[in-house]
């Protein structure tokens, strides 16, 4: 799988190459296409090393491919989801050197050498993360597609407000924002639930929240 | 997606130099808004040059005493930021107000200035857009016009600029420090940054080919009560109807800026001049010129009454 995207670009460029020399030549030679298939893979393509739940992971990939391709179909880490691939629904969150952001909106050879953690890193199904152990508590799910963005989302929201940053609900910019069910909503606004399970999400977080305190 | 090269720039200038000599290159550096227009082929670069590595993070205080934006400062550590958090609240409000957590994260400060419109007609590719396919025509023309500008647009293009943070830096009379090809610097006010749509909607700044934001300064703090106010059609997560920043002096001067109403966050010295004389004033200053449809004209109902809302807000 990982090698299956760089052979269907070496198709295709093989396909161009072969269009290009058969107007050149009327025949097109294999060593002419060959040649420009590796000129066009060295630029279209690239080879970068993700750190991933803790392990180096080196993936040679198109250089359109986003960051949730590269997990998804190349790492085959399938925890974490595609939804929208536009940045709007929030599935695809993951946290990439220490922040939650959408996976589908970056790129993977934007992060050689990055820290990125998937659901799969959280926690494990004999090992539950708090906030994976309180989502089953609280039903804070109903189908569970947009459940591993929402638990890497609420994991690291609660960084962000240990960390002080405000929030547009936050009554004031200078002390520290305490942690209602208003700034939770907010805080998550980035992460849809067609389901609507958004108060059992809530409590989940709540619960999390306050044993952390 | 079409396919396109990708390098990681060393320097600004090199960064620039790049940008002028590649026909069809990009910057990126938070992506959110590039990537979300290139898988829809909205936007078409045929090469990348990412920026990210320049250095350009950091936020240090002027000698004027007010503060230096890099441009790759993203929006929740800009929001965050203690100074700014206590001198330019209307900045960390307005950045708060916009998009998510996760797009807070990635999204920089010049790419938040830079990023296009959410003109529905701007992201249809099957649409004629003069701003996306310059002599195309404007489908908003007659077309579903709630969204847009009241203001400031033209018989080609009546999209407004999306941004709230330009809507606060436009307040703070921010200034845009760049790098030009030839490794040459230059300081645009802010005011001057922003091109009206005109014959040339497909022209959103006055930027010069392969010129790149390195920082975005902030003035000496001006006092007075900071307030931001959006009003949209959810409340979190979506771009707004009408958004209004002011700074409210103890003697009822102060300033005014407008979003979501224009092709480019709107003040005017005129309405500035009007704040002791209250909310209808500075309103009518304002929109004096405004222009608006059928179908969005009720946002110069909004405008005004967000404005005493406002106004209320920062005299209470």
């Amino acid at each position: 799988m990982e090698n299956s995207l760089a052979i269907k670009i070496t198709r295709r460029n093989l396909l161009k190459a072969g269009a290009v020399s058969a107007t050149a030549m009327a025949t097109p030679s294999l060593a002419a296409a060959q040649q420009a298939t590796q000129a066009g893979m060295q630029a279209m393509s690239a080879t970068v090393t993700l750190r991933v739940n803790g392990a180096a992971r080196e993936v040679s990939l198109d250089m359109r491919t986003t960051l949730l391709d590269a997990l998804r179909e190349h790492l085959h880490l399938t925890g974490t989801k595609k939804g929208c691939d536009h940045g709007q629904c929030g599935a695809c969150t993951v946290v990439l050197d220490g922040r939650r952001v959408n996976s589908c909106l970056t790129l993977a050879v934007m992060h050689d050498g990055a820290e990125i953690t998937t659901i799969e890193g959280l926690g494990t199904p004999t090992a539950l993360h708090p906030m994976q152990a309180a989502f089953v508590k609280h039903d804070g799910y109903q189908c569970g597609y947009c459940t591993p963005g929402q638990i890497c989302s609420a994991v690291a929201m609660l960084e962000e407000v240990s960390q002080g940053v405000p929030s547009h609900v936050s009554a004031s910019l200078t002390e520290r924002p305490l942690l209602s069910a208003e700034e939770i909503r907010e805080r998550m606004s980035g992460n849809i639930c067609r389901c609507g399970a958004y108060s059992n999400i809530v409590d989940a977080i709540t619960e999390v929240a306050g044993s952390k305190a | 997606m079409r396919p396109f090269t990708y390098e990681r720039a060393r320097t600004p200038a090199d960064a620039a130099a790049s940008a002028a000599q590649v026909r069809g290159a990009r910057f990126i550096a938070g992506g959110t808004n590039l990537l979300d227009l290139m898988k829809l082929e909205v936007e078409t670069p045929t090469h990348l040059i990412d920026v990210n590595g320049l250095g350009l993070d950091q936020i240090s205080e002027t000698p004027d005493g007010g503060l230096r934006v890099g441009s790759l400062v993203r929006n929740t550590d800009l929001a965050a930021d203690e100074r700014v958090r206590r001198d330019y609240a209307v900045l960390s409000r307005a950045i708060l107000a916009g998009a998510s957590g996760q797009i807070r994260n990635r999204a920089t400060t010049a790419g938040n200035l830079l990023q296009r419109t959410r003109c529905p007609y701007f992201y249809d590719t099957n649409m004629p857009c003069n701003k996306r396919a310059p002599g195309t025509g404007c489908s908003a023309m007659g077309g579903v016009t709630r969204q847009l500008a009241v203001i400031g647009a033209s018989e080609a293009c009546i999209a407004t600029h999306p941004s709230d943070m330009a809507v606060a830096m436009r307040l703070l009379d921010a200034q845009v420090e760049t790098v030009r090809p030839d490794g040459a610097t230059r300081v645009i006010p802010i005011a001057d940054f922003y091109r009206l749509p005109g014959d040339t909607p497909h022209i959103d700044s006055n930027l010069e080919l392969g010129e790149l934001i390195t920082a975005v300064n902030l003035p000496k703090p001006v006092g007075g009560v900071h307030v931001y106010r959006k009003v949209r059609d959810r409340a979190s997560f979506a771009f707004a109807l009408v958004s209004v920043a002011a700074v409210v002096q103890e003697d009822g001067s102060g300033r005014v800026a407008m979003g979501g109403v224009a092709p480019q966050p709107w003040r005017l010295d005129a309405a500035d001049a009007a704040m002791p004389q209250g909310a209808r004033a500075v309103a009518d200053r304002l929109l004096a010129d405004a222009r608006p449809t059928a179908e969005n004209a009720f946002k110069l109902t909004l405008a005004a009454r967000t404005l005493s809302a406002v106004l209320a807000q920062a005299r209470a």
